[in-house]
């Protein structure tokens, strides 16, 4: 079976001022569908940048990206808003939810933005049930705790049915038990949903808790 | 869904949404008050003559404007010329002249001819001048120069005594004995414009025509023809002035829209990362900003056009002859104008909203 996610020979630099800054050198990198995958390395290893070029946050400087069959290098930003917003879901460390909308709302933007395309309304509402967050839909993040934002994040990410989820440290901002509570919750929808899922983070022992697959990265490298 | 988005936005900074809609309410209310002013006094003098209740008015040829005649030149026996002709039923002439200090004129008025022509003035109070340096006023004019019967009034540096007050609507708003007014301006025998009435007023046309011949050079004019002068398009110099009343306003709301749209969008930089990260397009997001700042000019031209009828309120208990007539046309010419001038200040911030790296925009604090 082909991979979902194909990276070969993958680069990315940053020019700040004169000068040249290699965030990835030369990353190859095969994900299944449905594969649980996490990527460890310390800060500056270039994880993020490489989550947000599979996301089509950011071009590729050079090599290869294919997500479910799209090579990335050929589309424009128009484009790869387009393959996000039909195969992409985001979970951010600092969650990003719309402050002014309530957890339902932010749920529905993500929908509306999609184009409201069809949507399975009873596995959906088995979604929330797992997440917990059913009678929690009503209130502002401002009214919510980090672990309850974090799942709503996930609920948002995972509204379109998106065939990759990607997590940039999503316990990043959470304690040790919302942080436990989250990672479970992930490897649970990875393995009832079939998701791709690619997860970010900086500890080892959060990645070996639920990822099929460890990746670490260094220095713009994965290493062997 | 993106409407609730943009309604929490607004919701959300609640006296920036305010400034922002009072500046597109005080755009709105500069408009329609300024046309409504201007509209309001030529709509004014147009009714005013028509009180007059004539057919057919006669001018000498050196009048231009339908407004501001201050001189007399038309033989007083032409009056008599104009009885004997049989469709005429009567004619009757009056002088006109400028009260220097405020633009607003003072007739000269035979009132017995004047009266039988137009129906009479209806006295609110008091009666019809006794002596030659007597006065009728209109009850607008009264309020304005908080006059009352008995007193008196200064008319070209002279004591003239008010002794009458009369509902508004016929010719002018300060009458005086036609005699008096052409022996103090040296207007002996002369008149400064002519009024006919026909038997039939269907005549008019034929009427005006036998008139052109046998005067040559003359203004002569139906009433209809005459009334339909009184309009702002005729008017180059308050047409330029209202132009520019308008260009202001606009100006003042594109700025107002611009800035408030631009801190809006910088204050909402990580907001707007989310939306790209989900996979809003850039159109979308130009749509949100663009929607915004519609919604918010709706509102303030909603306020404007109710703060604009406080505004005639208040000039107009205040300053009485000033007249402001709100044309609902205008509610919507003006509407146009400032979505318009809004849509192009939102223009700006959009594009830079929509143009934002969203690695950037969620990594803003």
């Amino acid at each position: 079976m082909t991979p979902i996610i194909e990276v070969a020979g993958l680069r990315k630099s940053f020019r700040l001022g004169r000068v040249v800054v290699e965030a990835l050198r030369s990353v190859d990198l095969m994900v299944e569908a449905g594969e649980f995958l996490a990527l460890v390395g310390p800060s500056g290893s270039g994880k993020s940048t490489l989550l947000h070029i599979l996301g089509g946050l950011t071009p590729p400087t050079s090599g290869r990206v294919r997500i479910d069959g799209q090579d990335l290098a050929a589309l424009n930003d128009a484009g790869r808003t387009r393959m996000r917003k039909r195969t992409i879901g985001f979970v951010f460390q600092k969650f990003n939810l719309l402050p002014t909308l309530s957890a339902a709302d932010n749920i529905a933007v993500a929908r509306h933005v999609a184009g409201n395309r069809e949507f399975d309304r009873p596995a959906f509402d088995q979604i929330l049930r797992l997440l917990g967050i059913v009678d929690r839909l009503i209130h502002k993040p401002y009214a919510l705790s980090g672990g309850e934002q974090q799942r709503v994040a996930i609920a948002r990410a995972l509204a379109n049915n998106p065939k990759i989820l990607l997590a940039d440290e999503p316990t990043g901002n959470l304690d040790t038990e919302n942080s436990q509570t989250v990672l479970l919750m992930l490897k649970d929808l990875n393995r009832r949903l079939g998701q791709t899922t690619l997860m970010i983070t900086h500890n080892p022992e959060a990645a070996a808790l639920c990822a099929h697959r460890v990746v670490r990265m260094r220095d713009g490298r994965l290493e062997a | 869904m993106i409407n609730r988005l943009i309604l929490e936005n607004l919701l959300h900074r609640p006296v920036r949404t305010l400034l922002s809609i009072l500046a597109v309410a005080v755009e709105i209310t500069m408009i329609l008050t300024v046309v409504g002013l201007s509209q309001g006094i030529l709509e004014d003098s147009a009714r005013r003559t028509r009180g007059v209740g004539a057919d057919i008015l006669v001018r000498p040829s050196t009048s231009q404007a339908a407004m501001g005649l201050s001189s007399a030149e038309l033989n007083e026996k032409l009056v008599d010329l104009f009885d004997s002709m049989p469709r005429v039923r009567m004619a009757t002439g009056t002088t006109v002249h400028m009260l220097s200090s405020n633009m607003q004129t003072i007739t000269g008025v035979d009132l017995d001819g004047f009266s039988r022509m137009s129906g009479g003035l209806r006295y609110l109070a008091g009666g019809p001048f006794e002596q030659p340096f007597d006065a009728v006023i209109d009850e607008v004019w009264a309020r304005h120069n908080k006059l009352s019967v008995g007193q008196a009034t200064q008319i070209w540096n002279r004591d003239f005594r008010v002794t009458g007050i009369v509902e508004p609507g016929k010719l002018s708003r300060v009458f005086i004995p036609r005699e008096t007014m052409q022996e103090l301006l040296g207007w002996r025998g002369k008149l400064s414009q002519i009024y006919l009435k026909l038997h039939n007023p269907d005549d008019t046309a034929e009427v005006i025509e036998e008139l052109k011949r046998r005067l040559p050079g003359y203004n002569i004019f139906s009433m209809a023809e005459f009334t339909s002068l009184f309009s702002i398009g005729n008017y180059p110099g308050i047409s330029a002035f209202i132009r520019v009343i308008i260009g202001l306003a606009v100006t003042i709301g594109f700025l107002v829209v611009m800035l408030s749209m631009y801190t809006a969008i910088l204050e909402r930089t990580r907001e707007i990362g989310i939306l790209k990260s989900l996979g809003a397009s850039p159109l979308y997001i130009v749509g949100l900003v663009l929607r915004e700042s519609v919604l918010l000019t709706l509102l303030g031209i909603g306020a404007g056009i109710a703060s604009s009828y406080g505004v005639k309120g208040i000039i107009e208990e205040y300053w009485p002859i000033l007249i402001v007539s709100l044309h609902r046309d205008w509610w919507f010419w003006g509407g146009l104008i400032a979505v318009g001038g809004a849509m192009l200040g939102a223009l700006y911030p959009a594009v830079r909203a929509a143009r934002q790296d969203p690695i950037a925009a969620l990594a803003y604090e």
